[in-house]
């Protein structure tokens, strides 16, 4: 049993100690923030389908979308 | 949804599949027989009198005036109110027009035929740039050349075109495209095509040399020339799209200065409109957005197909036209409009998008689910009747447009 990695265990204390890199998915002003401060960001143009209106997105879905 | 799935492949296929040919340049009569006196055929979806704008009335007095029913514009508008004109959409006569859109009697029009489907489409013949009637100019000197497109040019061109087997616009479109037009805003080298496929036939079956030259040099003197054609053919191909059962593919977009509208093919044709937006652009020197009427005509038909803003990363040019940005941006247009279509057009490529196929067949699930709307290159008309174009730029559909068409399909198809 020991053989097996425990995934919880994976060490993140390390994280922070060197710089990060970020993928951002989003609104976009948070990586204009980590830009601004030389953090390598990529931002992924994302939003909810329908503008998150949850009828549309209801119908959005019934229709295969 | 598999049913929509289906369709939707058989809208595609249509499209793909079809074969435009400009065959014939005819008088509206002959055209569309149910033309009658005092009926006058507009851009967009439906609109009366009273809710027409600017250049859209400039144009309805102009047009009364030219075709006889009335004696001077005063009175025409005059006529307008009090109901003695009818109106329509061309949309609902397998025709379009561009910007006001005027269709009546006694215009040529241009013929395209898709030979793959057999249906015919129609549009007006382009009259050139700044005071015309698309633009809602309406004076002595716009009428003047109306007369002389339907009393010289128009027969001229349809005599040629009858003395031929037409000019097979698929391939033509295909090199105008490696030659940077995207066919809406830039149709330079469609235009150059044209003539040059063209100029020989005319030669040979005109009878009056200087009525010939100078119907050869009103060609080749309007960059905008091909624009008409490509209208004519964005209708010819998309006709044979309507009505397929749950399909969820746009068959129309247009405007009327007032109201943008949509029609989806599982959904007939049924209109769904909205407020039309205001282009973003540039203005031609002395001329403001405080000057802009709001978005206008039936050319969307060629972003409909794939083209104009769709197509804009062929034609870096036309995005400082337009003041869409760096030329470097066109690209993002086309591949943003990608998102929202179901395919691309293998016929239709951008050389310098490493021969891309243009984003052909939008979804109106896909413009939902996405936010992303159509983006449409245009004209822009000044605001009060008479005085013409007075810019260009990019506008885009509205989503509520969409929306709509959403919650109809979802009702037509039983899952609303």
């Amino acid at each position: 049993m020991s053989d097996i990695p425990n995934p919880y265990a994976t060490p993140l204390g390390d994280l922070l100690d060197r710089p990060p890199a970020v993928i951002k998915v989003g609104l976009e002003g948070f990586s204009d923030e980590l830009r601004q401060q030389d953090v390598e960001c990529v931002h992924v143009d994302w939003a909810p389908p329908a503008g998150g209106d949850p009828e549309l997105a209801r119908l959005l879905s019934k229709l295969g979308s | 949804m598999e049913r929509i799935e289906t369709a939707n492949t058989e809208a595609l296929r249509r499209m793909l599949a079809a074969d435009p040919v400009l065959v014939d340049v005819v008088p509206a009569a002959d055209a569309i027989p149910s033309l009658k006196e005092r009926m006058i055929l507009h851009a967009g979806p439906p609109i009366e009198w009273d809710r027409m704008c600017g250049p859209m009335r400039g144009a309805v007095t102009g047009i009364a005036v030219f075709e006889g029913w009335a004696p001077d514009l005063e009175t025409a508008a005059e006529m307008a109110a009090d109901g003695a004109f009818e109106f329509h959409p061309n949309h609902h006569f397998d025709a379009v027009g561009p910007m006001t859109g005027m269709t009546t009697l006694s215009q040529p029009l241009m013929v395209v035929e898709n030979q793959a489907f057999g249906n015919r489409a129609y549009c007006a013949v382009n009259e050139g740039l700044g005071k015309v009637m698309r633009f809602g100019g309406n004076d002595a000197e716009v009428l003047d050349r109306l007369r002389w497109i339907r009393d010289v040019l128009g027969p001229a061109m349809g005599k040629a075109l009858r003395s031929t087997d037409g000019v097979e616009l698929k391939s033509l479109v295909a090199r105008g495209l490696t030659m940077g037009d995207e066919m809406h805003q830039r149709n330079v080298a469609c235009s150059g095509l044209t003539l040059r496929a063209l100029a020989a036939a005319m030669a040979a079956t005109a009878e009056d040399t200087r009525a010939l030259s100078t119907a050869l040099a009103f060609m080749a003197g309007n960059d905008q020339f091909f624009l008409n054609i490509a209208m004519a053919m964005g209708k010819a191909i998309m006709d044979p799209v309507r009505d397929i059962d749950a399909s969820s593919v746009v068959t129309a977009m247009c405007r009327n200065g007032t109201d943008f509208g949509i029609r989806v093919s599982g959904t007939g044709d049924t209109w769904f409109t909205a407020p039309v937006e205001m282009p973003e652009g540039l203005y031609f020197p002395g001329f403001t957005e405080a000057d802009a009427n709001p978005d206008m005509g039936d050319s969307t038909i060629v972003e409909t197909i794939g083209l104009g803003g769709f197509a804009m990363g062929a034609s870096p040019a036309v995005a400082g036209f337009v003041g869409a940005g760096a030329a470097s941006d066109a690209a993002n247009f086309t591949r943003t409009m990608g998102e929202i279509t179901l395919g691309e057009n293998p016929e239709w490529t951008i050389p310098a998008l490493d021969y891309l196929g243009v984003p052909t067949a939008i979804d109106i699930r896909l413009v939902v689910e996405t936010g992303l709307v159509p983006t449409i290159n245009t004209g822009i008309a000044h605001r009060e009747p008479g005085v013409g174009q007075v810019g260009a730029g990019v506008v885009r559909a509205p989503m509520a447009c969409f929306t709509a068409a959403l919650r109809a399909l979802a009702e037509k198809v039983g899952v609303a």
